[in-house]
């Protein structure tokens, strides 16, 4: 497509997650009380993988939570399209926990507003961290990601897509051209 | 595994009847309601969804299940409820249907539920009211979200509808559950039949595309599902039949008729139970029993309602 131009591959998505993984228990001092909740729907897989590669590194299960920030959009009347309800699951306590949230890409940082308010419904974290495989800015919210595979300026013209082998058949991140 | 929808949002202002209600906004209905299971099982059971709109429940006959579940409903997604009843309101001054309408529509609503004796009461105020209308029960015409809450919970304990027998018993001819369930469950699949006294049958009642019994053994046979229906006890009265106690003997769900049924028959009853006649204590509250099952399933079913009314959509 003459439109779209690959900003990183396969490997540079593994990559990334593979130094996101260490940051995360760097700054953590380790995988203790750690849980990671990703955010529907590619942020789950970027989460899953992000456990494996934990596990991998730490010997230890972190424990894993998939939450669906539907229900707490502020644009219920105003998205198009609209917003898309899937289900929240997160089957052990996050009080006391330092959860890192994971998504895909950090852009308005609306979702993670959303994704906060629901997190603190569910319990009292001891930290909520963030991170994200791509920060394409144009932040309308005062939240950072605490861990970015890829810092990627973009315009309002662009489109960021990020396909994961889960859901789109390949790993690949493409800047489009609206 | 998340099942594929057909349709995402539900594409129409009001909820009537499920006899208008396709196959996919069934599915569409029950999937989104499955992941408003979760929210009531939270500590903090309330989400910011309808933040700002305001739902009207508009009662003009007793009900505490209904009334209950669709004022939690609204209340789970942080919704203004105002509850109104028939007996409390202007209606005892002699003001119609059309004008207290007119009224709480000056007020506006986003979405009112209504319960009237009189079948068609919410498909007029749907045609004369901008406001979305849920059907809360019309007369003996239909309660679409008693049958809707019904489906989820056998979808949820079955797996899925299709191919299942599912017994309804007891008085068809004026149960607005029964008609609802009949035109829900034979879309989705399901083999239904009705066993009831022969004056508790309506007419014609085979072009729903039912199996009619007058004895419940009958009907019961090889069940997957059995569905005791309320005895409107007032209709005692009008000779529909001689007394509560024959009523019990011929049609009440007991030990000895349940056996006829597969042996992981799931029994239902809309509520209120008269325990004793349509079913008998120790089966109501049997391992087999979903009864409570349905109240639950009854919050999220409403909550999705009102969710996908207000313009929310499911994938």
């Amino acid at each position: 497509m003459e439109n779209s131009k690959t900003v990183m591959d396969a490997e540079g998505i593994d990559r990334s997650l593979t130094r996101i993984a260490y940051e995360i228990l760097e700054k953590n001092k380790g995988g203790e009380e750690l849980a990671l909740i990703g955010i529907r729907s590619r942020g789950v897989f970027l989460a899953r993988r992000l456990k494996d590669k934990l596990a991998a590194i730490e010997k230890r299960e972190i424990p894993l939570g998939i939450l669906d920030i539907t229900l707490y959009r502020d644009d219920l009347q105003s998205s198009h399209p609209k917003p898309v309800l899937g289900k929240t699951e997160i089957p052990f306590s996050i009080d006391g926990q330092k959860v890192v949230l994971v998504d895909d890409v950090l852009f308005t940082g609306r979702t993670i507003r959303a994704a906060m308010d629901a997190l603190i419904d569910f319990g009292r974290p001891k930290m909520i961290q963030l991170a994200v495989l791509i920060d394409r800015g144009h932040r309308e919210l005062p939240i950072r990601a605490d861990f970015v595979g890829k810092s990627l300026p973009s315009s309002l013209w662009e489109a960021i897509n990020v396909h994961l082998v889960e859901k789109d058949g390949s790993d690949n991140v493409t800047v489009e051209i609206k | 595994m998340e099942t594929p929808l057909n349709v995402r949002k539900l594409d129409r202002k009001d909820i009537l009847g499920i006899k208008e209600l396709s196959v996919e906004e069934i599915n569409l209905i029950l999937e989104t309601a499955d992941s408003f299971v979760e929210v009531s099982t939270r500590e903090i059971k309330k989400v910011p969804t309808l933040r700002g709109k305001t739902i009207i429940n508009l009662f003009y006959e007793a009900s505490t299940r209904t009334r209950t579940s669709f004022e939690i409903a609204g209340k789970r997604l942080s919704a203004d409820t105002v509850n109104i009843s028939a007996s409390t309101s202007s209606v005892v001054k002699g003001e119609t249907l059309i004008d207290t309408a007119r009224n709480l529509e000056s007020m506006n609503p986003d979405i009112i539920v209504i319960r009237h004796s009189a079948a068609g009461a919410p498909q007029m105020l749907a045609r004369i009211l901008r406001q979305s209308i849920i059907n809360a029960g019309d007369g003996a015409h239909e309660h679409p979200t008693q049958a809707l809450l019904d489906m989820m919970t056998i979808k949820s304990r079955k797996g899925g509808i299709a191919g299942l027998k599912v017994a309804i018993i007891g008085d068809i001819a004026h149960s607005r559950v029964a008609r609802s369930n009949i035109h829900g469950l034979t879309k989705m699949g399901a083999r239904v039949f009705i066993a009831g006294p022969p004056t508790m049958i309506p007419y014609d009642i085979e072009k729903m595309g039912v199996t009619v019994h007058t004895r419940i053994e009958e009907a019961i046979r090889d069940a997957d599902v059995v569905m005791a229906l309320r005895i409107q006890t007032e209709r005692e009265k009008q000779c529909i039949f001689p007394s509560l106690r024959e009523y019990a003997q011929h049609f009440s769900l007991n030990k000895r008729n349940i056996s006829l049924a597969r042996k992981d028959v799931m029994i239902m009853h809309p509520g209120p139970v008269n325990r004793g006649v349509e079913i008998s204590p120790d089966l109501a509250d049997c391992a087999n029993s979903v009864i409570l099952d349905q109240v639950t399933n009854g919050v999220a079913v409403r909550m999705a309602l009102l969710y996908l009314l207000a313009g929310g959509s499911n994938t």
